[in-house]
């Protein structure tokens, strides 16, 4: 579907030196504190045409990334670890001992991607999404974000349209970094509540007096209101029998099952409400039986919750997130089948993203032989902002890039004195 | 024998009022006789081998303390308490030396050491215990004030959430009557720790802690994340630095003396890890539908029929069913026959050979960085987490009772033998669940207790063939 040429302009709009800015992390050499062969040691990958795959290339600077992608022609490129040597000279260390080829530094990252969901949205099945389903992700963003910033305390996360159907985290702190893969798998297993498929009925299990506060979070701030709103808008869940069905078995006392099942198959043809009321009716009926009957049984406390989190929680791909060495794909790479770039989402914005609006090659294509920006993207250029990647680029490098090297700049210098200071003290005497 | 004076012997030999348990920082100046350095080892090896076989057959927590209790009174006591100590410490560092010599070794030392050091902990009253924690060093305050006062509606929510009474409650209140179980009152406990959450992965994990701007706050009774996080990380760095002292000087220097010994100790406590097929294991492609029936454990018999079906298979189910197809003898070029001909029905071969096909060779140890890979034991699977569309994990807890008993009813269970196995499910014994189901479907008795879906197989042929030695099965 993608045409070399085509994939030309797109290797020539790749922000390579912003790309390079960020994940220099400060270390331009600009310091004495800089550790300039860092950039070096970071992996990055690329998938060529004929759908070759090439792992540990790594780069001394802005320039020869670009001078490799240009030349090697790759549709998809992926960014992996920081290692403890470069990756391209791996093969001069053993395995064993000290000076071993290993991971060191790894941003902490998430997956979601739709389809994982497909089990609760009936709009849309497999690679596809549209506006009804979309907001599934948007309330993924709100429920990990905030979780991040309140819970982890960490500052510098960016968020990535994955040019499809999903959307990719990147948390970029120091601390997020440095953290082993037993540490990534824990805040991997916090975020986890559903667990199933199709073998087992009731996938998310809330145990317990109450939920854990960031659950109940989760749940007043984004969940509740998503649920009884937007997603019974757009879904109707309880409107069909198939639909209802689905929504009951999740019920584990027989008797509440039949009583509504009974109650909902006699008004099914009754009824002149549209889907949306009548789905809206069924659940609050569903409420008010589970209230009254909550004490017959512990599984029945908060299945109310239950339905909710199954229908709205965010489902992360646990593998991506737990390993320092998995790849993932980068920011402003274009989707090979949709053509779309993967721009940067605003997480305090993300209800006003639209995935069908995101710029695809072609209007990138057009847009420049209409002479409505230049080839190729210019760091201090003030038009960036009215071209279609410009309020990207613009948001990219002011929300998230600009504050992040300020942080980092400031710990290579802290840490600098603290060694300078440290070998002061060694010559006094 | 030099004898190491410590402080005064209690009355009580009992093990749980010994407060010590040394954390084996550094090797002590103790002289050791020859014949004890082999017996201490091998009484400790009793204590971790133990260990290992609670830990395959799923006991909770509290099951293993009382099992760690048990197996230390057994072998590990002295009736001088101070030898104790000693006995302690001296089959450690030794047990150290033998398993240092390499990776799986050392996955095995390090995983059983610290299983017991935890459970050896939880059997400690809370003074000891923040005594066990003070000896670690750690610069963690516990929260007081306002601050904690800010936190303790939010504290009270997550005690409420893991749904048991919180055992300082029942630790002050003072008046035994008042404990009626109708009372359910969910206190927050008198003393957190203000903890970095990286500090405590388990208790992050399980959600099992409150978590604000990057500090967990951990309850006195959660101590023991802490600590056996600390205590893992020490042993794990121990074991590096005692290979190097291994191979650059001991293992020269006592060839006459320590270095057999120490050999002969660690082959006696690998359990088998089915790499290498045996006798029992050598399967061929036409064969391998009736196995698939007569032989394979419940796991493996839904993830094959699942990719007869589908003619896919997730990640983590091709990586389950693909090791155990190793495990029982399936040659290379015949599972990349196998994968491609199931495979090639949905996504063609062409994509089979791009995408599946070097998953496939990577797991036979011909890619990368070429590792065999072992297959995957009960415990590993039991604890995996599958998700949406996938079918890997263990069926015994994964699936809903509807599916399992449908499931066991296509092995054959009947109505007694599922009841039995359900029995055991809801108790969370997947393992003997599982053992349950081989001895219903083959009429016999089996002792020894499934740990391995490979175990399960080898097992299967065995008892299928000694019936009928001729005709394949």
């Amino acid at each position: 579907m993608f045409i070399t040429s085509e994939f030309t302009t797109a290797r020539n709009l790749f922000p390579y030196n912003d790309i390079h800015k960020w994940l220099s992390y400060g270390h331009d050499g600009k310091h004495p504190g800089c550790d300039e062969y860092y950039f070096g040691r970071r992996e990055f990958s690329f998938t060529l045409e004929n759908d070759v795959y090439l792992r540990y290339k790594s780069f001394k600077s802005a320039s020869a990334l670009e001078h490799a992608i240009k030349s090697c022609f790759p549709y998809k490129i992926d960014i992996g670890a920081v290692y403890s040597v470069d990756p391209d000279k791996r093969h001069a260390y053993s395995q064993t001992g000290t000076n071993v080829f290993t991971p060191v530094e790894r941003e902490l990252v998430f997956d979601i991607d739709i389809t994982d969901y497909d089990d609760v949205r009936y709009c849309c099945s497999g690679a596809d999404v549209c506006s009804k389903c979309w907001p599934l992700m948007t309330v993924a963003i709100k429920v990990i974000h905030t979780s991040l910033k309140e819970d982890f305390g960490f500052k510098h996360i960016l968020w990535v349209f994955s040019g499809r159907r999903g959307v990719h985290c990147w948390v970029c702190d120091p601390k997020a970094r440095r953290m082993t893969n037993e540490q990534r798998s824990a805040v991997a297993e916090y975020f986890r509540v559903y667990k199933g498929n199709e073998n087992n009925a009731r996938k998310v299990a809330l145990m317990g007096y109450s939920l854990h506060p960031f659950l109940a979070r989760s749940y007043v701030d984004f969940l509740k209101g998503f649920f009884e709103g937007e997603l019974q808008a757009n879904q109707s869940i309880f409107s069909t029998k198939d639909k209802y069905d689905k929504i009951l078995e999740m019920i584990s006392y027989e008797d509440i099952q039949s009583e509504l099942r009974e109650k909902w198959e006699k008004s099914a043809n009754r009824s002149s409400l549209s889907e949306e009321a009548i789905s809206l009716v069924r659940w609050e009926q569903l409420k008010n039986t589970l209230q009254s009957k909550k004490h017959k049984a512990p599984t029945l406390r908060m299945c109310v919750e239950e339905i909710v989190f199954t229908f709205t929680y965010p489902r992360i791909d646990l593998e991506v997130s737990k390993q320092m060495n998995h790849l993932l794909k980068a920011p402003f790479c274009v989707h090979p089948k949709t053509g779309r770039v993967c721009v940067p989402i605003d997480p305090n914005n993300c209800d006003e993203f639209d995935p069908l609006a995101v710029p695809t090659l072609s209007q990138l294509i057009e847009e420049i032989n209409s002479g409505g920006s230049k080839m190729g993207v210019d760091d201090d250029d003030d038009d960036t902002d009215s071209s279609l990647l410009g309020k990207s680029i613009k948001f990219f490098r002011s929300s998230f890039l600009g504050p992040l090297l300020k942080s980092c700049k400031e710990e290579i210098e802290n840490s600098y004195k603290t060694k300078i200071g440290k070998s002061k003290d060694s010559f006094s005497w | 024998m030099e004898v190491i004076r410590s402080q005064k012997r209690t009355a009580s030999n009992d093990v749980v009022s010994n407060p010590k348990i040394p954390l084996y920082l550094t090797a002590p100046p103790l002289e050791v006789r020859l014949e004890e350095f082999e017996l201490f080892a091998i009484d400790r090896l009793r204590v971790l081998k133990g260990v290992s076989d609670g830990l395959a057959r799923g006991k909770n927590p509290k099951e293993m303390d009382d099992v760690v209790d048990a197996l230390w009174k057994e072998h590990m006591r002295h009736s001088d308490a101070s030898e104790m100590l000693n006995k302690d410490i001296i089959s450690h560092f030794v047990i150290r030396l033998v398993y240092c010599r390499s990776d799986e070794l050392k996955k095995w030392f390090l995983s059983m050491e610290t299983a017991l050091f935890r459970h050896r902990f939880r059997l400690r009253n809370f003074e000891a215990q923040r005594a066990i924690v003070g000896e670690f060093g750690l610069p963690y305050k516990a929260v007081t004030g306002a601050e904690l006062e800010s936190l303790k509606e939010r504290l009270g929510q997550v005690v409420r959430s893991l749904g048991q009474i919180s055992p300082s409650v029942v630790n002050d209140i003072c008046c035994v009557s008042v404990c009626f179980f109708s009372f359910l009152s969910f206190a927050v406990e008198a003393v957190y720790y203000k903890v970095p959450f990286e500090e405590v992965p388990d208790l992050v994990a399980g959600r099992r802690v409150l978590i604000q701007k990057g500090h967990a706050f951990v309850a006195g009774s959660q101590l023991v994340s802490l600590v056996v996080t600390q205590f893992r990380s020490h042993i794990s760095k121990a074991l590096i630095l005692t290979n190097r002292k291994w191979m650059t000087t001991i293992r020269e220097r006592e060839k006459d003396r320590l270095t057999p010994i120490v050999e002969a100790l660690s082959t006696t406590y690998v359990g088998p890890d089915y790499s290498q097929s045996s006798e029992y294991a050598d399967i061929s492609l036409k064969d391998i539908d009736q196995v698939s029936k007569s032989s394979f454990p419940l796991c493996m018999r839904h993830l094959f029929e699942k990719l007869r079906e589908d003619h896919h298979l997730k990640h983590g189910g091709r990586m389950q069913l693909g090791l155990f197809l190793k495990g029982v003898g399936l040659k290379l070029d015949d599972a990349l026959a196998f994968w491609r001909a199931e495979f090639s029905k949905k996504v063609g071969s062409e994509r089979f050979d791009k995408e599946y096909a070097y998953g496939i060779r990577h797991n036979y140890g011909k890619e990368g960085k070429r590792t065999d890979y072992t297959p995957y034991a009960c415990q590993k699977i039991i604890s995996s987490a599958p998700g949406a569309g996938d079918h890997h994990g263990c069926p015994y807890r994964h699936f809903s009772e509807d599916n399992l008993r449908a499931a066991l009813g296509r092995m054959g269970l009947s109505s007694r033998g599922m009841e039995d196995v359900m029995d055991k499910v809801r108790n969370k014994h997947f393992q003997l669940a599982c053992t349950l189901t081989f001895e219903a479907v083959y009429g016999t008795s089996c002792d020894v207790g499934i740990n391995h879906p490979n175990q399960y197989f080898e097992e299967s042929q065995k008892i299928l063939k000694s019936k009928t030695p001729a005709a394949p099965v």
